[in-house]
């Protein structure tokens, strides 16, 4: 018979060691049950010896929002993180607000950076505004064409760009599929941009050049991403709600949606090039592991 | 065994507090052990010098579980197996076998010693002798964990039942060594008396312990004269047990240095006796931490900020926090709350719980008040939102009662900023 050392019967532990000390204090009785307690639970599970269960917890980030920036931020928990990889692959849009100063020139584009020129705006209109938005966007839509390696004379080509689904097959610099204003009243003005392959740094450097082509200068104040692909700020949770159910929560609002986008954008579209990496299996992720978002307010 | 007697000085400089094991005993005990082999008796015993011989490489464990494993033959020694060591394994399993007491000699000269032969761990054995071995996995020499000796350590099993947390304490260097060279019946009983005596709960102790064991190397008189210090100050019984809870460092310092530190913040702070007191009553951390930021942030406040000595005494009263906060969140919460807000020195100075609160919160609040046109500071004039309410509330009774919208308004102009 082979006795486990570790699994003995409480008394015997209480006659020997426990008595003496019992009678010298009115120390609680729990202490002799959990004395056999302690013998008979594996030590390796008795959290006052080990420590906690769960130290780590490995989180990817999706997009990047610098420190000024804030709006959507994706993040990947787990498993989901393979699912940021993929979104990248798929190469969506993303929306922003842009707000911009008239009037003003620094050395970084924003409000707190070194002050470089001051100008008058009074001459800059609404109108003169709009045909510039209306430049640049026709500008950033040929290169994404070229970019897209699309041959804009087949039919199909040209279907897919009138629907506006043209993307762009590998790493471009930042094209802007849309750009319009929103607001203006002048020295402030509200843009909304959608875009790729973008930072925001060159968003901002975007308003300083809208204003030199307004023969003026700008400067940016604030960014915001309001869209990241499919996840919007409805999905976004704020930091008051950065526990684990509104996270649970929103993973599993999120999952079939991710499932169905990214399945979408990876299935190859008849009539184009066929690229490798397109066309493999995708395997459905349960709940437990996904994609999850925040909006964080800049500094 | 001239191998055991080999193992035995190696096994005394690990472990201090074990006098009473010396070597003649464990001699003794070897030399039963061989006796009982030489005659042939019961299986048992046959088993347990078995384990001694198979094991003897493993100094700790097994030549300790031999040692007690024949004194639990006598079984007047029991009782002070407990009391020994700390790191025999625990005395149950010796109890529980059931041995037999062959007729052992009490008295066996040593010169007969080398006239034994040895057994050689390559000896057959038979089936039933080697399942009834039992081959648990001796005590490690040196560990990275205190888990490996949790199972034979009373002292740390008394500790872990306290409440005392080991797996924070085997981060610290030198803790784990220290706790496990203790025992528990002579010095920790002595210093847990006395804490309970201060006025600390039998379940606080385990989180004051956790933070400071080293109080377990303190002399008991030093800790003694301390609080006789504290209470020669006027500090009531009640004051010190809150004091040494909030700050658990607090009787492993000299009487020289508190003196010292009680002087300091009289001096700085221009306080009287009895505000000084009540201040280190209620941080008492201000006495066990370092002196250098509370300075640095005097300066700041009275230099930089632009407040006077009264204004900050006030404050300080109130919100003793202010004394250690951090010099960059100060001044930034300040730019904000003076420049963008346009909130007077005055205005301040009655409301401190600001510097106490997160920049992000006040600058939230404040955006979401001048979105809806409700951002009154100015106490002369109608709909004044004091400070404290706009600060200390959580977010439902702000948005109801001071913002007078709803919380998911709040959270959509949230998403905006």
């Amino acid at each position: 018979m082979v006795r486990n050392p570790r699994v003995q019967p409480a008394p015997a532990l209480g006659s020997v060691r426990l008595h003496p000390w019992n009678e010298v204090t009115t120390w609680p009785r729990p202490i002799l049950g959990a004395a056999s307690f302690i013998e008979e639970r594996d030590p390796v599970c008795f959290f006052p010896v080990c420590g906690p269960t769960f130290t780590s917890l490995k989180v990817g980030v999706g997009h990047r929002l610098d420190a000024q920036a804030s709006g959507v931020l994706v993040l990947g928990v787990g498993r989901g993180r393979r699912l940021l990889t993929d979104m990248y692959n798929a190469h969506l849009t993303k929306d922003y607000t842009v707000r911009g100063l008239l009037g003003k020139a620094t050395d970084d584009f924003c409000e707190d950076g070194r002050l470089v020129e001051k100008t008058t705006y009074d001459h800059v209109t609404r109108e003169k505004l709009d045909r510039i938005l209306a430049l640049i966007q026709g500008s950033h839509q040929k290169a994404l064409v070229m970019y897209s390696s699309l041959d804009l004379q087949t039919q199909e080509a040209y279907e897919m760009a009138v629907r506006g689904l043209i993307r762009p097959t590998d790493k471009s610099p930042m094209l802007i599929t849309g750009i319009r204003c929103l607001h203006f009243a002048p020295p402030e003005f509200l843009l909304e941009v959608q875009c790729m392959h973008e930072t925001q740094k060159q968003l901002r450097r975007l308003v300083h050049e809208i204003g030199l082509e307004l023969k003026t200068t700008a400067l940016c104040s604030q960014v915001r991403r309001t869209r990241d692909g499919f996840f919007t700020l409805d999905d976004a949770l704020l930091r008051t709600q950065w526990d684990l159910h509104s996270i649970q929560d929103a993973i599993q609002a999120a999952a079939p949606r991710v499932a169905a986008e990214l399945e979408k954008s990876l299935r190859p579209e008849p009539g184009t090039q066929q690229l490798p990496g397109l066309g493999r299996p995708w395997d459905s992720k349960g709940p437990s592991s996904g994609l999850g978002l925040e909006s964080c307010a800049g500094h | 065994m001239a191998l055991s007697a080999q193992q035995i000085p190696r096994w005394f400089n690990s472990i201090k507090l074990i006098s009473v094991i010396t070597a003649p005993q464990l001699r003794q005990c070897s030399q039963r052990a061989g006796k009982t082999l030489l005659c042939g008796f019961s299986a048992q015993p046959q088993m347990s010098s078995d384990n001694f011989f198979l094991q003897w490489g493993f100094k700790t464990y097994r030549t300790s579980s031999m040692w007690s494993g024949c004194q639990s033959a006598n079984s007047g020694r029991q009782e002070s197996n407990s009391a020994r060591s700390t790191l025999l394994p625990s005395v149950n399993e010796q109890s529980q076998k059931t041995q037999k007491t062959p007729n052992f000699d009490s008295e066996l000269s040593l010169e007969g010693l080398d006239d034994l032969p040895l057994l050689s761990p390559l000896q057959p054995v038979s089936e039933e002798e080697a399942v009834q071995i039992i081959a648990a996995p001796p005590l490690p020499p040196v560990s990275f964990t205190l888990r490996d000796y949790v199972d034979h350590s009373e002292t740390l099993q008394n500790l872990v039942l306290l409440g005392l947390d080991l797996s924070k304490i085997e981060k610290q260097p030198d803790a784990a060594n220290l706790l496990l060279r203790l025992d528990f019946e002579k010095d920790i009983k002595q210093i847990l008396l006395f804490l309970k005596d201060l006025g600390i709960e039998d379940n606080q102790l385990g989180t004051f312990l956790t933070k400071n064991y080293a109080i377990f190397s303190e002399d008991l008189e030093n800790l003694k004269t301390r609080v006789a210090y504290l209470q020669s100050k006027n500090f009531s019984k009640a004051d010190i047990a809150q004091m040494v809870r909030k700050a658990p460092f607090l009787l492993s310092f000299s009487v020289e240095r508190l003196d010292n530190r009680l002087g300091f913040f009289q001096k700085e702070l221009q306080l009287t006796v009895k505000k000084t007191r009540d201040l280190v009553v209620r941080l008492p951390r201000l006495l066990t931490g370092s002196l250098e930021p509370v300075k640095e942030n005097m300066k700041v406040y009275h230099l930089e900020l632009g407040f006077k000595l009264n204004e900050i005494q006030h404050m300080i009263t109130k919100i003793p926090k202010m004394l250690t906060a951090n010099k960059r969140k100060l001044t930034e919460t300040f730019d904000y709350v003076h420049n963008v807000m346009s909130i007077p020195h005055h205005v301040i100075v009655r409301f401190p719980q600001i510097f106490n609160t997160r920049l992000f919160k006040v600058k939230e609040r404040h955006l979401f008040l001048t979105y809806l046109g409700r951002a009154q500071y100015d106490p002369a004039k109608p709909n004044y939102i004091s400070l404290d309410k706009l600060v200390s509330m959580p977010d439902e009774i702000f948005c109801e009662e001071i913002a007078k919208a709803s919380v998911r308004d709040f959270e959509k102009f949230l998403k905006t900023l």
